[in-house]
């Protein structure tokens, strides 16, 4: 028997998670078909967690790509298809990336080794002051802090996810909102909380669980290497996001964290989601406002 | 002995020659250990020129495998017999940014020479270090009682300052007279 998954028409960071209140479920064994017919929208995040999705399978998915033709154009300017094959039994031919789409800063890649977070960084060097600076009107000193921050959280899969995972970057520029740039970074490895209980000599906590190791990674720092100078990719990317007015999430296992900016409303810490394994990372920078 | 350490040709012989970037910490680990198998080929005492002119990026993972471990352990151990000095130079703002990140966190400070010839030091330093560095940079080589003259402070105090500096590798000391590493003439090796 094959379980259909219905997919919200937007997939983002958050509507992903009515994906896994109906997958985490199932035993990975079990065949799904994962529907993204009705799919309009999808945002990095929304991309790189289905493709992490389908590596959590153990009998290859099913995949149907979305009936608008423009939507489905678009997943394949951002390679959603290029690596879904791999990972999906797709139900049709699907489109290719043809031409490079300027609000595509990068599409969905792979980061299996470190030589991959050398092109990765290769590539947004070449694209950060065109986006960052000319369309959000950020100081060109922001384009070589913002490729920091993705180096940094594009080596946390290498560190700490166990196996390879995915990046992608977009730039929205809606009609009469503030223009951001959105990254996401996504694996399926062994997440944070079993990252830190791996770590030699730690002490665990009562109430220790997927929070508590957000908490203590994220919020505080600490990391599973007993070295002084570890665990400062993820503080340089909070010091980052909170200088630049921007928003920090990070899911892994059954929880969520999130450095809350005043212009968002979400919810800085959530329990008791439903599991996915690895850590799934989400940075979004708004425009600057400059004063007039 | 002074010794030049390109970093970019460091990048590009030990990692990748289409590297331009110092990201990620294997890259990190890679370099560092090619830049300690020169050091470790000069004598006991000896002064080495890391430039980062052609360096473009380097990540906070970058800096804390390169830069904090080379001060850490060529300069801050405390079973260390030799004396490692270093001058670090080509530092530009995205350089400086990542490298004042990981030296804060571990507490340490080191000489960086811009493009004019003059040197800041970055990283963790208090008032009176700074005080003496700037009072030392404009005597060049001099002895505790001169700085003493020169900052106002006491000669004892001025005396703590400079060796305190000295143990950080920040100046070179010649019996009792403290010259910062910079002014020495730097012919390339």
């Amino acid at each position: 028997m094959t379980r259909i998954i219905n997919v919200p028409s937007n997939v983002n960071d958050q509507s992903f998670e009515e994906i896994l209140v109906q997958t985490s479920p199932l035993p990975p064994d079990e065949k799904i078909l994962i529907d993204c017919r009705h799919c309009t929208f999808a945002t990095p995040f929304g991309l790189t967690a289905l493709l992490s999705l389908g590596q959590t399978r153990l009998v290859k998915p099913g995949l149907l790509v979305p009936e608008d033709q423009n939507v489905a154009g678009y997943w394949g300017l951002t390679e959603f298809f290029a690596h879904a094959e791999d990972l999906y039994e797709i139900d049709k031919r699907v489109p290719r990336r043809r031409v490079r789409n300027t609000s595509v800063v990068l599409e969905c890649t792979p980061i299996t080794k470190s030589a991959d977070v050398h092109g990765i960084v290769d590539k947004i060097s070449e694209r950060a002051h065109e986006i960052l600076v000319e369309s959000l009107h950020f100081s060109p000193q922001i384009t070589s802090r913002f490729t920091m921050a993705l180096s940094e959280v594009c080596q946390n899969i290498l560190e700490h996810a166990g196996r390879g995972g995915w990046v992608a970057v977009q730039k929205y520029d809606p009609k009469g909102k503030r223009r951001r740039v959105v990254l996401a970074v996504c694996d399926v490895g062994i997440g944070f909380r079993q990252s830190l209980e791996g770590s030699h000599g730690r002490r665990l906590s009562d109430r220790w669980d997927d929070a508590a190791a957000l908490e203590d990674t994220v919020m505080r720092g600490v990391s599973r290497f007993p070295d002084k100078g570890r665990g400062q990719g993820l503080q340089g990317v909070k010091k980052f996001i909170g200088q630049n007015d921007g928003k920090f999430s990070v899911r892994s296992g059954t929880a969520r964290i999130a450095l809350v900016p005043a212009w968002d409303e979400d919810e800085a810490l959530i329990r008791d989601l439903a599991f996915f394994p690895g850590a799934q990372l989400q940075l979004t920078i708004p425009e600057k406002i400059v004063a007039p | 002995m002074i010794n030049h350490i390109d970093v970019s040709s460091v990048l590009k012989s030990s990692v990748s020659e289409f590297y331009t970037n110092l990201v990620t910490r294997p890259t990190g680990v890679a370099v560092r250990s090619h830049i300690e198998q020169q050091l470790d080929q000069l004598g006991e005492r000896a002064l080495t020129v890391l430039d980062f002119s052609h360096v473009g990026l380097m990540d906070l993972s970058c800096a804390d495998e390169i830069v904090a471990k080379l001060l850490l352990h060529y300069v801050e151990a405390e079973q260390n017999n030799r004396e490692v000095y270093f001058v670090f130079r080509g530092i530009n703002e995205s350089h400086r940014y990542a490298i004042e990140t990981v030296l804060e966190r571990h507490g340490l400070a080191l000489v960086s020479q811009l493009s004019d010839g003059a040197a800041v030091l970055v990283g963790t330093i208090d008032g009176t270090e700074r005080q003496i560095w700037d009072a030392i940079c404009k005597l060049g080589a001099a002895q505790p009682e001169a700085l003493a003259t020169e900052t106002g402070m006491g000669c004892e105090a001025a005396e703590h300052a400079l060796y305190t500096l000295w143990k950080r590798g920040l100046l070179m000391r010649d019996e009792r007279a403290y010259t910062p590493t910079y002014l020495l003439p730097l012919h390339e090796t």
